[in-house]
């Protein structure tokens, strides 16, 4: 059985179609991210999957529940952390969790042991009574991530989970997902817009305008592009670039101060540079494509200028409903 | 780990398992439960709403009591305080207030996004919506408690069929009211429109209830307006109950305490009790259907 089926799901808000029919498929155990930048549809989709927005058109299901027809049991069966903070913070950590265990219809006689494990799991447990009020951003955030793990779910749903935490706990955070990974039989689909979490993801799908763009793992989605950027620190760049187009009939330009070029199996051609440039060559790196690469490679713009893109015509869509 | 005796303890590395049961009428009751104590934590922590929320009643009675009170004692109602007799009054007052202001933690909850932790939950919006309202209700009579405790400086006795009959009425009224604001919480999203609607529906109807004044002796129009208001039947029994253990004449008791009438017929306290219950109960009903609704 699938963890999360999806058939052109869409979800349109007046004119505005956030969300334009996307269909893919969540194995059970996996890691799956939904990629793009801010605007794409990333919580639309995800609020839809969880049941807080109905969708327009298409359907799915979640843990084999379809998740309009059948929400008490989707709800049961996920785990939410989203992307504002739902604390309450006049609550202690303790306090907050046992809520949660109650309002779940957590059975007593775990309620304690499950408590202490999913606390112990974010390292809060010492933390417990201490008014959520008092802690810090990441603190919050691993108290919500233990909150959306108190009643088992199936299925672990995290909007952008780290967006505006330092990066030490950034990867705090990615620590626990990992080990959740390895200890909890959970599927986690999660949102982000940062590249460099993308790839901790079994499988990510790039979504950009509404639209699914293309679904892969990241290594596979990376090794599509082929090439690997090679840069070279040489004596004299102009005549490296002219030999590169000559001998090897490649096309490279200055970038950052160095001569760049993409080429296929980079670390191979490292050698063959260094015999048949004819250009004495100081310093080399090579490096494999990023999903930065992938996804201008897939989408024709970075994820930066897409964001800015989406503002622009967000801007624009306001300047004309007025 | 190794000293407990519990059989279903996990080692290290283990995962507890939890499965969630099936939604029944228990598990709607456990939701219950736990919105209603968690009002009654939130209010337990916070010392200084409880001191500012007594500042007006203990206001009305000490400073405008007596302030009126030597101006009203020079007239015909003498042999009862003035304060004696607003503080049933100043009592439905703090638990109007208090009732209000518990109604309006569901504008903050959903402010802070508390509220959507509780309207995703596997759970009947309806078991969320009667907590909070019991909650409410709960949090106003506890807040009442206390100005029932300053009875005897207004010369009213400390009897405990006195004590117990206001606390049963003034829980009925905060039930109905916190059911009125929280119908009001579906709609309204922001903090200044809420109080700027409680303002503008709870002054008018704490004016026209009686609480402040004698509804004996008043001009047809607003002898109208405070048989109109839902208040009126809220506050009447307790002033009932608290003239029942007071020794005054007959004539102040007519004077003061003349009871509501619908053409002429006396209304009695028991179908104003059933009244405000009947108000509560279809409030109730209306804020579950707001929730229902939305989001």
């Amino acid at each position: 059985m699938t963890a999360i089926e999806v058939k052109g799901l869409s979800k349109t808000y007046g004119k505005v179609e956030a969300v334009k029919g996307v269909a893919f498929e969540v194995n059970p155990g996996e890691v799956f991210g939904f990629l793009g930048p801010n605007g794409a549809g990333k919580t639309t989709t995800i609020s839809m999957l969880c049941t807080l927005v109905n969708p327009t058109g298409g359907a799915a299901t979640v843990a084999g529940y379809d998740v309009v027809t059948e929400r008490d049991q989707v709800r049961r069966n996920i785990g939410l952390v989203f992307q504002d903070p739902t604390l309450d913070g006049y609550l202690t950590a303790e306090q907050n969790l046992r809520f949660h265990a109650e309002l779940y219809g957590v059975p007593k006689e775990v309620v304690d042991e499950r408590m202490r494990q999913v606390l112990e799991m974010v390292a809060l447990w010492d933390r417990k009574d201490g008014k959520v009020n008092t802690f810090s951003g990441g603190m919050k955030r691993r108290l919500e991530i233990a909150r959306g793990l108190l009643h088992s779910p199936r299925v672990l749903f995290l909007d952008e989970p780290t967006v505006g935490l330092d990066p030490q706990t950034r990867s705090a955070i990615w620590g626990y997902i990992n080990k959740l990974r390895d200890t909890e039989d959970i599927t986690i689909f999660m949102t982000t817009h940062y590249m460099d979490e993308a790839e901790y993801c079994d499988r990510i799908a790039i979504i950009d305008h509404g639209e699914i763009v293309v679904i892969d793992s990241p290594e596979a989605l990376k090794a599509s592009i082929g090439k690997d950027r090679v840069q070279i620190v040489t004596g004299d760049d102009e005549r490296a670039i002219a030999e590169l187009r000559d001998r090897f009939g490649i096309e490279a330009a200055v970038r950052e101060g160095q001569v760049t070029f993409g080429v296929e199996g980079g670390e191979s051609f490292v050698p063959r540079l260094f015999g048949e440039l004819g250009v004495p060559i100081k310093a080399v790196s090579v490096a494999r494509p990023s999903l930065d690469d992938v996804f201008m490679n897939y989408t024709g713009s970075t994820i930066r200028d897409a964001e800015a893109e989406s503002a622009t015509a967000w801007m624009r869509a306001i300047a004309r409903g007025r | 780990m190794a000293t407990s005796t519990k059989g279903n303890v996990t080692g290290p590395g283990e995962v507890v398992a939890v499965h969630v049961p099936a939604r029944s009428l228990r598990h709607d009751l456990r939701a219950i439960k736990i919105v209603l104590h968690r009002e009654m934590l939130r209010f337990g922590n916070d010392r200084t709403r409880l001191l500012s929320s007594l500042v007006q009643p203990v206001l009305w009675l000490f400073v405008l009591g007596t302030g009126l009170g030597s101006l009203i004692n020079r007239g015909p109602a003498v042999g009862v305080d003035y304060r004696t007799f607003v503080y049933p009054g100043v009592i439905s007052m703090t638990v109007i207030t208090t009732a209000m202001f518990s109604a309006a933690s569901i504008v903050w909850d959903r402010e802070f996004g508390f509220l959507r932790e509780m309207l995703v939950a596997p759970v009947s919006r309806g078991a969320i919506v009667i907590g909070k309202i019991l909650g409410g209700a709960l949090v106003a009579t506890s807040q009442g408690v206390i100005i029932l405790a300053l009875a005897g400086l207004v010369h009213v006795p400390y009897s405990p069929s006195l004590i117990l009959t206001l606390l049963g009425e003034m829980f009925l009224a905060s039930l109905a009211i916190t059911a009125f604001g929280v119908s009001l919480t579906a709609k309204i999203k922001n903090m200044q429109s809420f109080f700027g609607i409680m303002q503008m529906a709870i002054m008018p109807m704490i004016f026209l209830s009686g609480a402040m004044f004698p509804l004996s002796n008043l001009p047809g129009w607003l002898a109208v307006l405070t048989k109109i208001n839902p208040l009126t039947y809220a506050v009447d029994p307790l002033r009932h109950a608290i003239f029942g253990h007071l020794s005054v004449s007959p004539q102040v008791v007519a004077q003061l305490n003349p009871g509501v009438s619908w053409f002429g017929w006396h209304v009695p306290v028991g179908l104003e009790i059933g009244l405000v219950a009947v108000i509560g109960v279809i409030l109730t009903a209306f804020a579950i259907a707001q929730f229902r609704r939305t989001e």
